[in-house]
C-alpha cells in the first residue's frame, strides 16, 4: 500500500441502489410482522362493517329520525302502535351525564396532578402515583355497585342542598321530589372513574416542562403557584385538553357502571338532579335481553352510532395530544 | 499540621419552619377543628358531610391568614391553591378508599370457604351464604381470560413488533389505530363479537365468544405497553445482533425478544386486569350461568363480573351481599395483577 | 510486541517488521470511490483505501469527519440509518459487497463489528455470548468448548471468565464486556473487523488490554479501527489514514505507515492534526 493523496475532485457520483436479496426467513418474518400489525385496522373495520351491515335496515326506516327522535318502541303491530326507533335522547343523556363527569373530575385531576409533580413530598410521589393508577384498575361493575349503594344517599343529600339553595338555575331545578338515579349521580360515577385517566395525561405533560424555565420563573421571585400558573399551565394546557378529551371519549362509552346508577327515560331532560337521563350503552344493555329481531338490529345501529362517536372523540383528543408533544412551546 | 474543628458547626436548614411557627400552624388546624361542630349548628348543613365541608373552608380560611400575616397578602392566591391542590387530592383518595372499604367489609361476610367450592346450580340466590358459591363464575372467568390471552397476546407483540422493528410505511397509521382502538367502549366490542360469531357464524353463546371480544379490549393494552419495552431495548443489541450475520428474524427472536420478556410479561398482565373485570361484553357473549362450565367452545358461562352484576339485579338482601362477594373476588384478583404488573415492571427499571 | 510500542522506531520500519504486507489485489478489503449520504447531506467523498492481510488500519480524524460512516459502510451497517445512500464500491476478496442481491448477513458474517459502547446480549451468559453468534446466523457449533477457549483466549478474557461461563455478560465490567463483544466478533471466524471506537467508554487499564487483543488479532485478521485517540492509533496500528471534512462531506486527506503519517505527513493538515494544532 503506496501513500495516497486525495484525489477528490469534486465530481459527485450519482448514489447506488443498496438493493439486498433478503433470507427467506426474513421475508416471511417480516409478512408476518406486517400483517399482525395491521390487527387493529382490520377490527376496526370489521366493527363498523359488521353493525352497519346489522343496523342498516334500521337506520335505513327510520333515517335521521333515528338520531333525533326519542321514542324507543318495538311496535305491536295487532293493536296497530307502529315501530319507532329514536336515540335522540340517549345521545344527549350520554353527552349530559359526560361533560357532568369532566366538570368534575378536569379540576381534582389538575390539581392531583400538580401535586404529583410540584407538591408533594419526593417519598409519597411514586406511591401515590400508582394508587391513582390502580383507581383505572378497578372494574367498573364494583363502582356501579359503590355509586349505588354508597354514593347515592350522599349524593342525594348533596343534590337536595343543591336545588334547595340554587333551585332558581334552570338546570337544578325538580319536575317531582326524585333525586335518585339522575344524570347528577352517574355523572359523580363516571367522573370518578375518569379522573385517574386524566391526572396520568396531566402528570405526564406537567413534567415535561423544561426545568430552566421553572427555575427562570422563580429567580424573577414567583411563588410556587404563581410559577405554576406563568410557565406549568400554559405549558401544559393543551396536553390537560387532550387528556380531557380522552376522558369524556371513556365516560362517553362506560355502560355497567352507568346503567346501575342512571334512571333511563326516552325524553331528553336537561334537569340534571331529576331521576331520568339517557346513556346509548345503558340502552343496549337493558333491551337487549328481551328484543326481537329487528329491535336487536336497531341496538346494533345504536352501536354504530356509539362507536362513530367515541371514535371521533378519541381521534380529536389524540390529535391535541400529539400537537402539544410535537410543538413542545 | 493541626486539623481545624468543625464540630461546632451543625447542619441547619433554614428555609424550613421553625417549631414555633409549626406550633402556631397546628394551633391553626385545632382552631378549625373546634369551631367545625359550632359553626355546623348555625348552618342549615348537618351530617358527617357537613362537618367536613366546614371543616375545610374553616382550615383554608386559617391558613390563608395565617400566610397573610406571615408573608403579606400578595400570597394569598398561593395559599388557596395550594389547599385547593391538596384538597384536590384529597378527593381522589377518599372515593377510593371508600371502594375498597365497603368492598371488603361487605364483600367480607358472603364469603366462605363454600363460595370456592361450590357453584350456584341448586342454591337459591338468597339462601345463606354457607350454602353455594362463586366457583363457576372463577373458572368461567379464568377459562375466558386465557383464552383471551393467548387470542390476544400475538397479535398485540406482532403489532407491537411492526411499530418497532419494522418501521413501514404505515407505522403511524398503525399506532394511531391502536389508539383509537383503545377507546372503542366495552359494550360495542360485545356487539360486534355478538353479530358476528353468534347472528352471523350461528354459534351459540360461550366462553370462546366471550373471550373474543376481551381479547379486543385487551389488545391495545398489550400492544402500546409492549412497544413501549421494545422502544427501551438499546438499537446497540439489534445492531450487535446483525452486524454478527444474523438475518432481522434470529435478531429479534433471539435478542431483542428475550431482553424484553419480562417487559413483555407486564403488559400482557395489565392488558388481563384490564379485561378480567369488564361486564358489558360478556353479558353479551357468554350470557352467564349458575353452574360449572369446563367447556368454554360450548354454552353459556359464568363469569365473576357477571355473577356480580346479575345477582345485584334480583334486588334480594342475601343476593346483593353475595354479590359484594363476588365483587370481593374480583377485586382481589384485579390487584393481584395489578400488584404484580408493577412489582415486574418497578424491578426493571 | 514490537509493533505496539507508543513511537515506532524508523529502523523498525525499515527492517520490514510489521509492514511486510503489501496489498494483493483480490484478497482483503478494498474501498473504492466511496460515498455516503444521509438523506440530502453528502458525508463521504470518494473515499480509496486498502486494507492488506494481517494488518491493523486506524482511521483518525476530527469529529464529524466520517470515519465511523465510512466503516459502517463496509460491512453494510450504513444502511439501517433511514435515507442513507451511498456510491463507488467495497470490494472483498473481488467481490463487491453492495453487488445487487448479494446476501447482507453473509457478508456481516465475514466482516465483524464492535462498537463504540460494550452491548453483550443481557439475556445471556457469558458462554451463550461468545456463541450467539453462531446460533444467530444458524451455524453448526460443533466444538463448543473448544470454540469458547479459543475465542476468549484471543480476546484476552479466558483467564478471568473460565470459572464463570455461566454468568450473565452483564456482571463484567466495563473492559471485560468489551473483550467479551470481540471473543463474541470473532466466534464467527470473519476476515475482517471493524472497531467503532472500542475504548472510548473505557478506563485506561482496560483500555490497553485491549489494544494487546488487537495486536495479537492482526497476526491472523484485518482489523480496522475507528479511534479518537492519537496515541491509540500510534499504538496499535500499522497504518492510518487520515479524515477531514471542510464543512462539506468528509475525505480521506492521507493514508500512508502510521510512522509516516506521525513523523513525516505529507499534508499540512495532517500534520496540524497529529501534532494536536487542532482537533
Amino acid at each position: 500500500m503506496t501513500t495516497t493523496q486525495s484525489s477528490y475532485n469534486g465530481v459527485v457520483p450519482k448514489a447506488r441502489e443498496i438493493t439486498t436479496q433478503p433470507r427467506f426467513s426474513d421475508k416471511v418474518f417480516r409478512f408476518v410482522v406486517t400483517s399482525g400489525g395491521f390487527t387493529s385496522l382490520i377490527i376496526l373495520s370489521l366493527i363498523a362493517v359488521f353493525l352497519l351491515l346489522q343496523g342498516f335496515p334500521v337506520l335505513r326506516d327510520m333515517g335521521f329520525g333515528f338520531i333525533t327522535g326519542f321514542e324507543w318502541n318495538p311496535g305491536d303491530v295487532d293493536n296497530g302502535v307502529p315501530v319507532q326507533f329514536g336515540i335522540g335522547a340517549m345521545l344527549i343523556g350520554t353527552l349530559l351525564v359526560s361533560v357532568i363527569g369532566l366538570i368534575i373530575a378536569l379540576p381534582i385531576a389538575v390539581g392531583t396532578a400538580l401535586f404529583l409533580t410540584y407538591y408533594a413530598p419526593e417519598w409519597i410521589k411514586k406511591p401515590l402515583t400508582i394508587t391513582v393508577d390502580l383507581m383505572a384498575a378497578i372494574p367498573s361493575v364494583i363502582y356501579g355497585l359503590w355509586g349505588f349503594f354508597v354514593l347515592m344517599p350522599h349524593a342525594v343529600y348533596w343534590a337536595k342542598l343543591l336545588h334547595n339553595y340554587l333551585g332558581f338555575l334552570p338546570f337544578f331545578k325538580m319536575p317531582a321530589d326524585v333525586f335518585e338515579r339522575s344524570p347528577f349521580i352517574a355523572g359523580i360515577v363516571v367522573g370518578i372513574m375518569i379522573i385517574p385517566i386524566i391526572t396520568a395525561i396531566s402528570r405526564e405533560v406537567f413534567s415535561q416542562v423544561p426545568l430552566d424555565r421553572i427555575q427562570a420563573a422563580y429567580a424573577l421571585g414567583a411563588t410556587k403557584w404563581t410559577m405554576i400558573r406563568s410557565v406549568v399551565l400554559p405549558f401544559g394546557s393543551s396536553g390537560v385538553a387532550g387528556g380531557a378529551m380522552l376522558g369524556l371519549g371513556r365516560a362517553m362509552g362506560e355502560t355497567i357502571a352507568i346503567y346501575l346508577v342512571l334512571n333511563i327515560y326516552f325524553a331528553p331532560n336537561f334537569q340534571v338532579l331529576f331521576s331520568a337521563g339517557g346513556n346509548v350503552a345503558s340502552l343496549i344493555v337493558s333491551k337487549f335481553g328481551e328484543a326481537g329481531d329487528y329491535e336487536l338490529r336497531g341496538l346494533m345501529a345504536a352501536g354504530l352510532i356509539l362507536f362513530i362517536v367515541t371514535l371521533l372523540v378519541n381521534f380529536l383528543s389524540n390529535a391535541i395530544v400529539k400537537r402539544t408533544s410535537r410543538t413542545g412551546k | 499540621m493541626a486539623t481545624i474543628d468543625y464540630s461546632s458547626v451543625k447542619p441547619q436548614k433554614p428555609w424550613r419552619l421553625d417549631s414555633k411557627q409549626l406550633a402556631i400552624n397546628g394551633g391553626v388546624f385545632l382552631l378549625a377543628v373546634l369551631l367545625t361542630p359550632v359553626v355546623l349548628n348555625i348552618t342549615p348543613l348537618n351530617g358527617k358531610l357537613g362537618a367536613s365541608f366546614i371543616f375545610v373552608v374553616l382550615a383554608t380560611i386559617g391558613n390563608t391568614v395565617l400566610s397573610i400575616v406571615r408573608q403579606g397578602f400578595k400570597t394569598i392566591s398561593t395559599s388557596i391553591a395550594a389547599t385547593f391542590i391538596y384538597l384536590a387530592t384529597a378527593l381522589v383518595l377518599l372515593p377510593l378508599a371508600s371502594v375498597l372499604f365497603t368492598v371488603a367489609s361487605k364483600g367480607i361476610t358472603a364469603v366462605k370457604l363454600n363460595t370456592f367450592t361450590q357453584d350456584m346450580r341448586i342454591t337459591n340466590p338468597d339462601a345463606p351464604f354457607t350454602e353455594g358459591g362463586a366457583l363457576h363464575a372463577i373458572l368461567g372467568t379464568f377459562e375466558i381470560v386465557l383464552i383471551a390471552t393467548i387470542i390476544c397476546v400475538p397479535l398485540g407483540v406482532l403489532t407491537a413488533l411492526y411499530l418497532t422493528e419494522i418501521k413501514g410505511r404505515f407505522e403511524n397509521l398503525v399506532r394511531f389505530l391502536v389508539q383509537a382502538m383503545s377507546g372503542v367502549p366495552s359494550i360495542v366490542a360485545g356487539l360486534f363479537i355478538y353479530t358476528v360469531l353468534i347472528v352471523t357464524l350461528g354459534i351459540n353463546y360461550s366462553g370462546i365468544a366471550g373471550a373474543f371480544a376481551l381479547s379486543i379490549l385487551m389488545l391495545p393494552t398489550v400492544a402500546r405497553t409492549s412497544e413501549e419495552v421494545l422502544k427501551l431495548i438499546p438499537n446497540d443489541l439489534r445492531e450487535a445482533g446483525v452486524a454478527l450475520g444474523a438475518t432481522q428474524w434470529r435478531t429479534v427472536a433471539m435478542v431483542v425478544v428475550p431482553a424484553a420478556k419480562s417487559g413483555i410479561l407486564t403488559a400482557v398482565i395489565l392488558g388481563v386486569s384490564r379485561v378480567a373485570g369488564e361486564t358489558a361484553p360478556l353479558l353479551l357473549t357468554i350470557l352467564g350461568n349458575t353452574t360449572n362450565n369446563l367447556n368454554p367452545f360450548s354454552g353459556p358461562i359464568a363469569a365473576l363480573p357477571l355473577y356480580t352484576f346479575s345477582l345485584m339485579k334480583t334486588g334480594l338482601d342475601v343476593a346483593i351481599s353475595r354479590a359484594w362477594g363476588g365483587a370481593l373476588i374480583l377485586l382481589t384478583l384485579v390487584l393481584i395483577l395489578f400488584i404484580t404488573a408493577r412489582l415486574l415492571s418497578g424491578k426493571k427499571r | 510486541m514490537s509493533g505496539s510500542n507508543p513511537v515506532k522506531s524508523l529502523a523498525a520500519v525499515a527492517s520490514g517488521a510489521r509492514v511486510a504486507n503489501k496489498f494483493t489485489p483480490g484478497s482483503g478489503l478494498e474501498a473504492n470511490g466511496v460515498h455516503a449520504w444521509f438523506g440530502k447531506h453528502h458525508a463521504l467523498a470518494d473515499i480509496n483505501l486498502e486494507f492488506p492481510a494481517n494488518t491493523v488500519t486506524a482511521l483518525i480524524g476530527p469529529s464529524g469527519c466520517g470515519k465511523s460512516t465510512f466503516l459502517r459502510t463496509l460491512n453494510r451497517m450504513h444502511e439501517f440509518i433511514p435515507g442513507a445512500a451511498m456510491a463507488g464500491e467495497v470490494l472483498l476478496d473481488g467481490r463487491d459487497i453492495y453487488e445487487p442481491g448479494s446476501d447482507v448477513t453473509k457478508i456481516r458474517l465475514k466482516i465483524g463489528m464492535v462498537f463504540q459502547k460494550p452491548n453483550p446480549f443481557p439475556s445471556m451468559t457469558i458462554g451463550e455470548n461468545v456463541l450467539s453468534g453462531l446460533k444467530l446466523a444458524q451455524l453448526k457449533i460443533e466444538n463448543k468448548d473448544e470454540i469458547l477457549e479459543e475465542c476468549l483466549t484471543r480476546a484476552g478474557l479466558w483467564k478471568e471468565v473460565k470459572d464463570r461461563l455461566g454468568a450473565q455478560g452483564g456482571s463484567l465490567s466495563g473492559g471485560q464486556q468489551q473483550r467479551l463483544c470481540i471473543a463474541r466478533a470473532l466466534a464467527v471466524s470473519p476476515e475482517v473487523l471493524l472497531m467503532d471506537e472500542p475504548c472510548s467508554a473505557l478506563d485506561p487499564g482496560s483500555t490497553l488490554r485491549i489494544e494487546e487483543t488487537i495486536r495479537e488479532l492482526a497476526d491472523s485478521i484485518i482489523v480496522v479501527i475507528v479511534t479518537h485517540n492519537m496515541q491509540q492509533a500510534a499504538r496499535v496500528s500499522d497504518y492510518t489514514g487520515f479524515f477531514l471534512s471542510d464543512g462539506g462531506p468528509g475525505q480521506l486527506v492521507e493514508v500512508a505507515t502510521t510512522n509516516e503519517i506521525f513523523s513525516t505527513p505529507r499534508d499540512k493538515r495532517t500534520e496540524d492534526y497529529v501534532t494536536g494544532r487542532f482537533g
